[in-house]
């Protein structure tokens, strides 16, 4: 088990009180797992990602650890967390095509980034950066360019590159592929795929809230709602054989290449989540599940009821048992 | 019969890059958008597709070529006749909080309106148009009205804009992007409510870069390529049978459900200059590759060739059904 996260919480500081943006969450990733974490806005699943690399000061975890590699990952310890991150831990964050400056060569980034991070043979390690922008197609000269220069698809995939340059052992990509073309964000799921076959990366939590995009390169899917983990599955099992009601709702609600209106309607999910501040009590999905009855009043645990499928819903463990 | 008319519009952009030029973003592109119809207008990023909706707004004027509304051009309006056209014709886009001011009521959109086209109208009969539209978009009013664009959803927002147009008497909407910064469960409805608007005669251009989401709601389809027309025709014909080499690579990259992307591992790429690993913690054992060759469909890295003015010529491959000479 490279990744181990238990009954991990985290919550913001309001002026309102404390809101829990992800609430008791537990999973593991193996070893060149790339785990998909999709959900609506506002569920909790870019907190989750950021909690596991860098904590901004509003945040504070306020329950549970988070091992890696058998070692646990001081994700509360700001200066601890230093030297992990690039080495152990790395994350390409949401909009990160914005997240190379106009002022400077693509180079000179990278070169800064490897002095911050204390690395010497920063010669070779440029050597092996020329390497990769050669594996995925892009030319050398990307390095003396200004990021202005490049189109979105590229500085996508630069950033990645740059993320993932010393091998971390886990890489949060955050929404990587949104905001793309569709052959862009194909390039860009491919290199994720080539990356964790070449060990560049040992495993990938892959945030976004496109389903589609991970069912071509996620081996497990974790759906988040209102900051708990509803299900986690194999993909083949999410995919076609959801249990948890939201997961099916969000699956029945994607459109698929050559179905239009006049063949099949889809349908939304009406409602919108509960506010996090006060979360009711119970299954949070309740008043939106049109199957939900009175054992929803109280909160589903996430359980296991076939090999390596996690639900975290009553009527689903019930069916499964029977 | 009101119809909209896109005859060889193109327009010129003045390059802001060191070589400078003009770089085309529409090369002569024609169509035409029936009563009724809902036309999808698919491209990448740069293909041109936004400046489409913007010259049809009259946000952008075309460098040549006409735009014409019920037989009329619309670029010579005068002022009481572009207020008459905007009264047809109506447009919402990608980021609907960008289309509210923060500081003032979600429903300030509507009071805008008022002003310009409503002037006379009882309070009575204005409130009753409001319950109407939204009505018609599914939002209940007590939901909406009086409330802060940040305490509306994405959804609500885009649906409370859709209203607004349709307080006019709106025959054309440009829907620009609209529901591609939604979340599933609720562009769901969005896209439902324009199929709806559709069967009342509303004519939409639905510009988007999802293929899936143009082909659930459109007619026909139109694939925009460096500016110009790749291929044109009804929407079943273009998903069904594409016939450019560019709406196929499209259509494959498309990330689907149920059938995944063939992925080839690069496999040994040798390199310039190469020695062992990284330093840093992983041990990864980098295998010397040769530099692939960018076939079609991954990376789309190719240096973006000089586009000439000229669009590529279309030929018809079956009635209605338009495909353009590779380039």
């Amino acid at each position: 088990m490279s990744v181990t996260v238990a009954n991990l919480s985290v919550a913001y500081r309001s002026h309102r009180g404390d809101v829990t943006a992800v609430d008791g969450v537990s999973f593991s990733l193996a070893d060149g797992e790339i785990m998909g974490l999709a959900g609506e806005s506002g569920c909790g699943k870019s907190t989750l990602g950021n909690a596991l690399v860098c904590m901004d000061t509003r945040m504070k975890a306020t329950a549970g650890k988070v091992m890696l590699d058998g070692k646990e990952l001081p994700i509360e310890d700001g200066r601890a967390m230093r030297p992990l991150r690039m080495t152990e831990v790395s994350v390409v964050p949401q909009y990160a095509m914005n997240a190379l400056t106009p002022t400077r060569k693509i180079r000179r980034l990278v070169t800064d980034l490897l002095k911050s991070h204390g690395v010497r043979d920063r010669d070779r390690v440029l050597t092996e950066m020329k390497r990769r922008i050669a594996l995925i197609g892009l030319t050398g000269d990307v390095l003396g360019k200004y990021s202005f220069e490049l189109s979105g698809g590229m500085r996508q995939r630069i950033t990645i590159l740059m993320s993932t340059l010393l091998n971390p052992s886990l890489l949060i990509a955050d929404e990587v592929t949104s905001a793309l073309d569709v052959s862009t964000q194909r390039a860009v799921g491919e290199m994720l795929l080539e990356f964790r076959d070449r060990g560049y990366v040992r495993s990938v939590i892959a945030i976004t809230h496109d389903l589609s995009i991970l069912a071509q390169i996620a081996d497990s899917i974790a759906i988040m709602y209102a900051g708990r983990l509803v299900e986690k599955a194999p993909t083949p099992s999410i995919v076609n054989d959801a249990l948890h009601p939201y997961t099916q709702a969000l699956i029945a609600s994607l459109p698929e290449v050559g179905v239009r209106h006049d063949q099949a309607t889809l349908t939304g999910i009406p409602g919108r989540p509960p506010s996090l501040l006060r979360p009711p009590a119970g299954c949070r999905f309740r008043d939106r599940c049109p199957f939900a009855f009175d054992k929803c009043a109280e909160n589903p645990p996430l359980q296991e009821v076939r090999p390596g499928h996690h639900v975290a819903c009553w009527k689903a463990a019930q069916e499964a048992s029977e | 019969m009101s119809e909209l008319k896109v005859h060889e519009v193109s327009k010129l952009f003045q390059a802001t890059t060191r070589a400078g030029g003009l770089t085309p973003a529409l090369r002569k592109v024609s169509f035409e958008l029936r009563q009724g119809e809902v036309i999808s207008l698919i491209g990448e990023s740069g293909s041109g597709k936004t400046t489409i909706g913007k010259v049809i707004l009259r946000l952008v004027r075309p460098s040549s070529g006409t735009v014409t509304y019920d037989g009329k051009d619309i670029t010579r309006y005068s002022a009481r006749g572009l207020r008459d056209y905007y009264r047809h014709v109506q447009g919402v886009f990608q980021d609907p909080f960008s289309s509210y001011n923060p500081i003032y009521h979600a429903d300030r959109v509507f009071d805008l309106l008022r002003d310009v086209y409503f002037a006379r109208l009882s309070d009575a009969a204005w409130n009753d148009k409001i319950d109407a539209a939204l009505h018609a978009v599914a939002l209940n009013p007590s939901d909406v009205l009086g409330k802060y664009p940040h305490e509306l959803s994405g959804g609500q927002q885009q649906r409370l804009l859709i209203a607004r147009a349709l307080l006019l008497d709106v025959r054309v909407l440009v829907a620009d992007e609209i529901i591609s910064m939604l979340d599933a469960s609720t562009r769901v409805d969005v896209l439902n409510l324009l199929v709806k608007l559709k069967q009342e005669g509303l004519a939409i251009l639905f510009i988007t870069h999802d293929l899936s989401l143009g082909n659930y709601v459109s007619d026909r389809t139109i694939i925009l390529r460096h500016g110009a027309i790749a291929e044109i025709g009804p929407t079943e014909m273009i998903f069904g049978n594409p016939q450019h080499d560019y709406t196929k690579m499209l259509l494959s990259a498309v990330p689907e459900l149920h059938k995944k992307w063939r992925h080839t591992a690069l496999g040994p790429v040798a390199l310039p200059g190469d020695d062992g690993a990284v330093s840093g913690n992983g041990s990864a054992a980098v295998i010397p590759v040769a530099v692939p060759s960018n076939p079609n469909g991954r990376g789309a890295t190719a240096p973006v060739p000089v586009i000439p003015l000229e669009p590529p010529v279309l030929h018809e491959f079956e009635p209605g059904h338009l495909v353009a000479e590779p380039e």
